[in-house]
């Protein structure tokens, strides 16, 4: 189809309007509140003790998170793709229901079944906290970022099939030499995208994240509640857009990461 | 020596081998040459253990492998679309079942640089396979097959993918490459030109069941029956029996046709046809006939012949055939 200078023109002027006014208008004015202060201000809003544990904890549930999320991921990934059992389109859809299901839902039902009345409370009674605890957060975050892997890593083991695995045992290799000489290097830049997603949004988690944690400054406090409690609650706002700020900043280094690995790598 | 005792596959209710029975000797180069849906490739893999049966056996060497994975077969295998390994060098590719065995790294490098040169690719050592032209690619293929001192070579389709140029080319190579090494070799193709011209040995399949296995000349001269016939060359239909077109002579005078046919045994008689087309094919003419009952036929004949005939267009011939040399009844039982 060919399209006039004009049109072209025109078409290019609303699609990076759309993107500047929805995406770089709002992070440019956090960016700009947090840094006008000048940097000192920003680092020593970030260093708080309450910052420093949210931090902490935040990064503590991404490397749980994470790890996790990689080996059942490309587990469920290689079961959808490769199996040919009862219950595969069922499993399809569950792989799906964290992007239908809000994610306050997600916190209600995790305190129904854990909290001090729910199903498993006993082990609430006994002392074990898992709502308002640690084990709540990472529950509530695996099931927000259960399906990024899973569905990042599918269609590249769709595209490879099974041509390289076979090659590779008739050379000899048994499954697990299989897996880790051909599979995962064939997977890999599906896994990278999946782990950034999934870090992305196990950082940003809220909905899920703050039914089930008690919120106390210092202890349960994830970066992005520590944003909103600055917020809402201490009507701190130049604290909130620095957390913000850093939280931007991680995501942001991740993916930075796992890009410079990847090259790294590919390059040997 | 490859033998397969009653082999069974079925998916679902496509039999895709139908209680099959094979030997392959040693050293040989066989191919296993049939139309697509015929069993072939199930056959292949189900040597190589990539295709678990039904029900039957598979020795490779006298040992019983039916139950074994394929990394435990001693067998090299070859894929129609190549199977390299993207993320890996060529050098890497080749080495891969040294380097899975643990042998020490001088001896791998050896090994790969033998290979590499017998298939041509000494200065590709450190490419991609995504820098390769399909025939590297497949080049690369057999050396990484090769690599680990396959008791038996397995090719499916090898050159399926690749232009005709390089397939006609590549085949001639696996030939004299067959030639040097002697490994026990079995290559699955739907072209009959392509087996005829590679393997010493033919197995024809069709429908999951084998149809005939000899060597490409008495396949083509003697079929055991009207499918092996029609699979291998062209054939002509005369009267109610199969042809080779240059069986099938054509005479002006109806009397002296009758004449020579007397003299063939089983001879399909004497048809009269209307010539619809001559086309000089090179050295021969193929003259395009209509029977008498409607049918069409092609007869083809030498261009001194052609040229005696002087044919035209329209004119009313007369086809014989000059015996059935090209039919022999096998017992059921030898043909396997």
């Amino acid at each position: 189809m060919r399209v006039s200078k004009g049109a072209r023109l025109s078409l290019r002027v609303v699609a990076l309007g759309y993107l500047f006014a929805l995406l770089a208008v709002p992070i440019g004015v956090i960016l700009w509140r947090t840094f006008s202060p000048g940097i000192g201000e920003f680092i020593a809003s970030v260093t708080t003790p309450a910052a420093q544990a949210a931090i902490n904890l935040s990064l503590l549930i991404v490397a749980i998170v994470v790890p996790l999320n990689v080996v059942f991921g490309v587990a469920t990934a290689l079961a959808l793709v490769r199996g040919r059992f009862r219950g595969r389109g069922l499993l399809q859809a569950v792989v799906d229901l964290p992007f239908a299901v809000s994610p306050i839902v997600v916190g209600v039902a995790l305190i129904a079944l854990w909290g001090a009345g729910g199903w498993f409370g006993g082990l609430d009674n006994a002392g074990f906290k898992v709502i308002f605890g640690l084990p709540g957060m990472v529950m509530a975050t695996l099931f927000v970022t259960l399906p990024f892997v899973v569905r990042e890593v599918e269609p590249v083991l769709y595209e490879i099939g099974q041509e390289q695995e076979q090659a590779a045992s008739t050379l000899g290799a048994n499954h697990w030499q299989t897996f880790w000489r051909i599979t995962l290097p064939a997977i890999r830049w599906g896994l990278t995208y999946g782990i950034v997603l999934t870090v992305a949004r196990a950082l940003g988690e809220f909905g899920a994240v703050i039914m089930v944690s008690s919120g106390f400054p210092g202890v349960s406090q994830t970066l992005t509640l520590l944003v909103h409690s600055r917020y809402i609650d201490d009507h701190n706002t130049y604290g909130a857009y620095a957390a913000a700020t850093l939280l931007m900043g991680i995501a942001l280094v991740v993916l930075l990461l796992m890009t410079l690995l990847d090259r790294k790598r590919s390059d040997r | 020596m490859i033998t397969v005792t009653s082999a069974r596959k079925n998916y679902g209710s496509f039999a895709a081998l139908d209680d099959v029975s094979l030997d392959i000797p040693s050293g040989s180069l066989t191919a296993l040459l049939g139309p697509s849906g015929s069993g072939k490739s199930t056959l292949l893999r189900s040597i190589a253990g990539l295709e678990g049966l039904d029900a039957g056996t598979v020795t490779i060497q006298g040992r019983d492998v039916t139950d074994e994975p394929p990394q435990r077969r001693g067998i090299g295998f070859v894929f129609q679309h190549y199977a390299a390994f993207k993320h890996m060098t060529v050098r890497d590719n080749v080495a891969f079942g040294l380097t899975i065995r643990k042998r020490p790294k001088p001896e791998t490098d050896k090994k790969v640089d033998e290979l590499l040169e017998i298939v041509g690719l000494e200065g590709f050592r450190h490419r991609y396979p995504a820098q390769l032209s399909g025939g590297q690619r497949q080049r690369m293929a057999l050396a990484r097959a090769l690599a680990v001192d396959p008791q038996v070579l397995l090719l499916d389709e090898p050159f399926g993918a690749l232009d005709a140029k390089v397939r006609t080319d590549l085949r001639q190579w696996l030939r004299r490459l067959h030639d040097e090494v002697h490994v026990t070799t079995v290559l699955v193709t739907h072209d009959q030109e392509e087996a005829l011209d590679v393997a010493d040995r033919i197995a024809v399949l069709n429908k999951g069941r084998i149809e005939q296995v000899g060597d490409p000349v008495t396949l083509y001269e003697r079929p055991a029956n009207d499918f092996v016939m029609g699979f291998l060359g062209s054939v002509a239909h005369l009267g109610d029996q199969l042809v080779r077109p240059h069986d099938i002579v054509l005479e002006r005078d109806r009397a002296t046709a009758l004449a020579l046919d007397a003299k063939v045994a089983d001879s399909p008689g004497v048809i009269d046809a209307v010539v619809e087309r001559v086309v000089p094919l090179g050295f021969e003419v193929r003259v395009d006939l209509r029977a008498d009952s409607g049918e069409h036929f092609a007869a083809q004949i030498t261009r001194r012949d052609a040229a005696a005939l002087q044919l035209r267009e329209g004119e009313t011939v007369h086809a014989r055939s000059v015996g059935r040399s090209s039919i022999v009844d096998v017992d059921p039982a030898f043909a396997i």
